[in-house]
């Protein structure tokens, strides 16, 4: 498996740790109640299609990317920045 | 019989080798396959199950019977296919599964059995008694039905792993690997051509055919030429690529020194290789199917394409009588070239009424072979003409039931080929792997002319998607003829037809397997384990395939195929392990005092990658624990010295530093002072305890964090977590400096009077007290100076650039000799944070929370951080959770033990009367008996009470009393002095 | 009076010589790390090109020339050779990382064969030109690759790794020059 580093470029999976769904990026504020911390927390959706996780390139530049990504065929769609993807979330 | 006018060997370069203790001749370019036919040796080995005598069935890679065991000793090598080894001089093979030798094998009484081991007769016959199976079956059956056997010695030998990249990997060098490779290089385009064999060629070496005016191998080698000139064109002999994944990652193992007679030292054995390529043309051409007819295994059967390898390329006849039996036109070639070649034919025999051959020997068409005799060796055939039985004397029987196109790597990616009627056989099913094309007869394309233009088209179609030219050469010209297939798979008889030959699958056992219900194929598979033999069932899976669709009544595309899974062909672990063994499985790390320490003979353990001395032994001490007592001792009475630079350490700068260490930790840091220590707790998100560590404030914007040895890398990526992740907008950043700085732990009564001989500033309590920190000038070194401690002694821990680390900790060490201390090991390190109850990751093991281990006060209400949220749950904060506590023996058992659990006096050992286990444990020295940590069920409130310890796994119980996890100073007055 | 002695990381572990190829190690006067602050870019580039003679190298570079370099780094960009200028201080976090490296020369007419053993990254002439740099692994350990010319590339890993960096390269040097 390849990932599309956007920094670096196309590099091994084997340069990457795997953490998870993308959603981790939209951490409920202090108060929204435990329904919505225990779905940030705990609760993933196990889909077979389209799905957006984080891989951290620790071998690489450092950065953590939002990796697009098809369960069923494998194919991988596309990776962004995290950071940029949360900026743009604000 | 070895022909002087044919072959692709090299006659001035004779090689002597041995079988089975007998020496013979052969030539360079020789497999032992082809040296052993042309030594007219037709038996080789004894099948798996029913110990057959069985010979040579094919020219490659595909061979199912003669497999061999090469060398002794440490370098012996089971299950070694003799269609693919080549010989060298001194090389030595011997047969197996066979005793005392092959021609008088004494559990070929197995096949007088044979009524009774048919399809499922393991699952039948050995089920009961029970226990029966592993101490009687599974040992007898493993002994008679056997591979090859290993040397059970450790091997010696070396192999690698190692990536290679290109724009595209054509997957074989026959008529269209050669072409497509070709083409491409042409346009400039990265290529790797890789071919199993060690001659690049394929079929063009095995037949009489012309390409462009020449022969077809000369034609071949010319190719193979003129790519090894190009700078873009990598040619890999020997390599096998295995297995096809995702995003263009091909394994292949390329077979380095297997043909060498100077095994070990540097040159690896194999190379197992990672190929990523933009695109790949699969060409790896198709491979000849057998007919299923009565006593179809004895040795001088084979495929009719095997028997045209070993005349065109190895100039060997294998048989001086051979009778050719097939159902499709290329069958032709076997009679004709064999013919021609002076080698006489005893009969043509064609199972089509309409085969249209023509040729100077007995030809029948509409014609089975139905038997054969020999006992170890074919001796005759028989036909059967018209209901009238005829048999034939013979040595060989070349037999064709046609071609199956290579698809296996298209399937490993969960692909399913498509059914071809007009073949009769699987063909790919387009876009079954990204980026993968198939070419040539891997295609379906049966005439070699037909592969040059489908080679072409892929080239063309690959060249274009790659942003290149389009290669336009004219094609080569070649045969184009027939091949005009009409399906056989088996022939009636009485006698067992085999299909598997390497696992003795027969006919009858498909049919058996349908019978009883194992309709599907994967049921029939796993049954009869056709297939599941080293050669994947590459003669018979069609054919076993089309016979359960038959007898299921389905059509075959109905029945489908079972999964081809990688690898193509068998792969040595030792191979895909490569260099990862011994010291190439793991960095190794060490500490600037490392040498220092060996040199005190200072046992090490390991810590992750680190290497960190256990206890430095000095004269006269036998045990571990007289010295780690006397360190202990040491360092509460005089001083100690231990390297701790395995700690991460985090260097953090920015004008939102303290607004991230606010954020990650759960007390405050924006408030600690300059030039001030602070302990810190990191928690998961999920509220469990993390890390922890002491974070320094070494300007306004400026901070070093430390973290545990074990956690350091899980503390950077969480930190690229929160600032790339949750708040990438604050201006901050970070660097491990952890492998910057040799920071060691000075600590005990003394460590003042120590260190002041290496500093000039004043350190004394007033000047430098508990918990500050500081840039130092070190000897003349700018080093940093901390004043904190993980012993319960008045500590500092110095710091200095790494390259004076080894300088600085002998001077320490000497120093402190003469104060009566000395280094401190691991194991004294452990002893003395557990009396003064400081925590580490035996206790922060992610499953404890913040007020599991009595700290939940450290979470500061004045701000969110990671965790906090969780963490106040009510299922973590219940006070009937475990909590962290001290323990201490007071029964007539002294002893504690790590992992044991704890339970109420009086109930029973059980898990369901479990009150907490312990995590940590020591002999104190200080207090004079053992103490642990631990967590027991509502622990802090249960100081007193006493408990049942119970270790199960190493049979101990002893009763203690719960203590306050601090049991030295705890007031901590000596930290402070 | 007492003195601390200097020990380099690859002291004792090189140089080594094998087949085509050499391994040596380079003990740059300092590493340092320089973590451009937000908006600062431009000032840092104009600050180091004042300073030190080179531009602020972009992603998978390296500017200035032997003995005074500024290699991409990922998070931050290292300054290799000089002592870095204070005026750098107030466009970035300078961390001192002149002791945490083991820096190896490698050079011989097979480095690209020695680097397809260590690294899964394409570091052939056609994907990595002198002067590009590349974060990747050599073997399990991660390391800095800069192709500084034709036939050699500085290699950087954690220096409490050096054994096992020249081990890594030492087998990968021996396996290739064993086929011949």
């Amino acid at each position: 498996m390849r990932i599309p580093c956007p920094i670096c470029g196309e590099r091994d999976r084997r340069e990457f740790y795997y953490q998870g769904d993308a959603l981790a990026l939209n951490r409920p504020d202090p108060d929204a109640g435990d329904v919505v911390w225990n779905d940030y927390i705990h609760n993933r959706d196990n889909s077979a299609g389209v799905t957006r996780d984080l891989w951290h390139h620790e071998a690489g530049c450092s950065n953590w990317l939002v990796v697009t990504r098809n369960t069923v065929t494998h194919e991988v769609l596309g990776a962004e920045l995290a950071s940029m993807v949360k900026g743009e979330q604000g | 019989m070895r022909l002087s006018d044919y072959g692709q060997i090299d006659r001035g370069n004779a090689i002597s080798f041995r079988f089975d203790g007998k020496t013979y001749g052969g030539f360079q370019g020789d497999t032992l396959a082809s040296a052993l036919l042309a030594n007219d040796v037709r038996l080789v080995a004894r099948s798996f199950k029913y110990h057959r005598p069985r010979g040579i069935l094919s020219a490659g890679s595909e061979e199912p019977n003669a497999i061999v065991t090469v060398g002794s000793g440490v370098h012996q090598d089971p299950n070694v296919r003799a269609t693919v080894q080549e010989i060298y001089n001194g090389f030595e093979a011997n047969s197996q599964n066979r005793w005392p030798s092959l021609k008088h094998d004494l559990l070929s009484v197995n096949d007088l059995m044979a009524p009774f081991l048919s399809a499922g007769f393991y699952y039948k016959t050995f089920m009961w008694p029970r226990a029966f199976w592993e101490k009687l079956y599974e040992p007898v059956i493993r002994r008679a039905a056997g591979l090859g056997a290993l040397s059970e010695k450790p091997n010696e030998d070396t192999y690698e792993r190692a990536y290679a990249h290109c724009d595209v990997l054509v997957i074989g060098a026959g008529p269209a690997g050669l072409w497509a490779a070709y083409q491409l290089a042409q346009t400039g385009l990265d290529v790797i051509l890789a071919d199993e064999d060690f001659r690049m060629g394929g079929r063009l070496n095995s037949e009489a055919d012309q390409i462009g005016g020449k022969p077809a191998a000369d034609w071949a080698a010319d190719m193979v030429a003129q790519l090894d000139q190009m700078d873009n064109v990598r040619l890999m002999t020997r390599t096998t690529v295995t297995g096809a994944y995702d995003g263009g990652t091909y394994g292949a193992v390329e077979r380095v020194s297997h043909h060498m007679n100077d095994r070990g030292g540097d040159r690896p054995l194999e190379t197992f290789w990672r190929i990523h390529a933009k695109r790949a043309v699969l060409a790896a051409g198709a491979l000849e199917r057998t007919i299923g007819f009565s006593n179809n295994d004895r040795p001088g059967i084979m495929q009719a394409g095997a028997a045209r390898s070993y005349l065109h390329r190895y100039g060997v006849a294998t048989g001086k009588r051979v009778v050719v039996f097939g159902n499709n036109d290329n069958a032709f070639r076997t009679a004709h070239d064999l013919s021609a070649a002076g080698v006489e034919i005893a009969a043509y025999v064609d199972a089509r009424a309409d085969a249209t051959i023509d040729g100077d020997f007995p030809i029948y068409r509409g014609t089975q072979v139905t038997d054969t005799k020999g006992r170890l060796g074919l001796s005759s055939v028989q036909i059967t003409d018209g209901g009238r039985n005829h048999n034939i004397a013979a040595d060989c029987l070349a037999v064709s039931g046609g071609w199956n196109p290579t698809v296996h790597m298209t399937c490993h990616m969960n692909g399913r080929p498509t059914w071809d009627e007009t073949i009769a056989s699987f063909v790919p099913t387009a876009g079954s792997i990204p980026g993968m094309s198939v070419a040539g007869s891997a295609a379906g394309h049966m005439s070699t002319s037909a592969c040059f233009e489908s080679a072409q088209d892929i080239a063309a179609r690959v060249a274009g998607d790659l942003g290149t030219a389009t290669p336009a050469d004219p094609l080569p010209t070649a045969e184009h003829a027939a091949y005009a297939i009409e399906p056989l798979w088996a022939v009636p008889g009485k006698a067992r037809a085999w299909l598997d030959y390497q696992n003795d699958v027969t006919v009858k056992d498909i049919k058996q397997a349908a019978q009883e219900n194992f309709r599907s194929v994967e049921h029939m598979k796993r049954y009869t384990t056709q297939g599941m033999a080293t050669d994947q069932g590459k003669n018979s899976n069609v054919a076993a395939l089309a016979l359960l669709a038959d007898a299921t009544g389905r059509g075959i595309p109905e029945t489908g195929t079972t999964t081809f899974r990688p690898p193509y062909s068998p792969v040595a672990i030792a191979a895909m392990g490569g260099e990862a063994r011994g010291t190439g499985f793991a960095p190794e790390r060490f500490t600037t005092s490392h040498a220092v320490a060996k040199d005190m003979a200072a046992p090490m353990i390991e810590a992750g990658l680190w290497y960190r001395p256990s206890y430095f032994p000095e004269h006269g001490e036998t045990t571990w624990r007289q010295s780690c007592d006397r360190e202990v001792m040491m360092v509460r009475e005089n001083v100690g010295v231990c390297d701790v630079s395995t700690l991460g350490k985090i260097d953090i700068q920015g004008k939102d530093a303290a607004k991230l260490l606010d954020f990650i930790y759960t007390n405050m840091f924006s408030t600690l002072k300059v030039g001030r220590v602070r302990y810190g707790l990191m928690l998961r998100e999920d509220g469990h305890v993390m890390d922890d560590g002491t974070t320094a404030r070494l300007g306004e914007n400026h901070y070093v964090m430390t973290t545990t040895t074990a956690a350091a890398g899980l503390v950077m990526r969480h930190l690229d977590f929160v600032t790339q992740c949750l708040h990438p907008e604050w201006d901050v950043s970070f660097i491990s400096v952890t492998e910057q700085w040799a920071q060691f732990a000075v600590a005990g009564p003394k460590a003042r009077d120590l260190l002041s001989n290496f500093v000039e500033d004043d350190i004394s309590n007033d000047a430098f007290g508990f918990m500050q920190c500081g840039a130092m000038n070190v000897m003349g070194v700018p080093g940093r100076l901390f004043r904190i401690s993980f012993s319960g002694e008045m500590g500092y821990e110095v710091a200095v650039p790494a390259r004076y680390g080894e300088s600085l900790f002998r001077l320490l060490i000497a120093k402190a000799k003469e104060l009566g201390g000395g280094a401190y090991g691991m194991e004294a390190l452990n002893v003395l944070r557990i009396e003064k109850g400081f925590i580490t990751h035996a206790e922060i093991h992610g499953r404890t929370t913040v007020f599991d281990i009595g700290m939940e006060r450290m979470i500061s209400a004045k701000k969110d951080c990671i965790g906090k949220t969780a963490a106040a749950r009510p299922g973590m904060v219940d006070p009937d959770r475990e909590r962290f506590v001290g323990l201490k023996p007071v029964g007539t058992v002294k002893q504690l033990t790590a992992g044991a659990h704890l339970f109420n006096e009086g109930d029973a050992a059980t898990r369901v009367n479990d009150q907490g286990y312990i995590t940590s444990v020591g002999y104190s020295p200080t207090l004079g008996h053992f103490m642990g940590l631990g967590f027991l069920r509502n622990g802090p409130n249960r100081i007193g009470e006493h408990v049942k310890m119970v270790d199960h796994l190493r049979g101990v119980e002893a009763v203690c009393e719960v203590i306050d996890p601090v049991a030295f100073d705890p007031e901590g007055g000596r930290l402070r002095a | 009076m007492l003195k601390l002695v200097a020990k380099s990381p690859a002291e004792g572990l090189v140089p080594l010589s094998v087949g085509t190829m050499e391994l040596n190690e380079v003990v740059p006067a300092a590493i340092t790390s320089i973590a451009c602050y937000q908006g600062h870019a431009d000032a840092l580039s104009a600050a180091l090109k004042e300073h030190h003679g080179m531009a602020l190298p972009k992603t998978g570079q390296a500017t200035g020339r032997a003995g005074a370099r500024a290699i991409w780094a990922g998070p931050s960009v290292f300054l290799v050779g000089p002592e870095p200028h204070a005026d750098l201080s107030n466009h970035a976090a300078i961390v001192d990382q002149s002791d945490s490296w083991c820096v190896l020369n490698l050079k011989g007419a097979d480095v690209e064969a020695v680097l397809a053993r260590l690294s899964s990254v394409d570091m052939r002439s056609k994907a990595m030109k002198k002067g590009q740099v590349v974060r990747s692994q050599l073997q399990h350990m991660n390391a800095i690759y800069h192709r500084v010319s034709d036939d050699s590339f500085d290699i950087y890993a954690f220096r409490s790794m050096a054994k096992t960096m020249v081990h890594d390269i030492d087998r990968a040097m021996r396996y290739i020059a064993s086929r011949g």
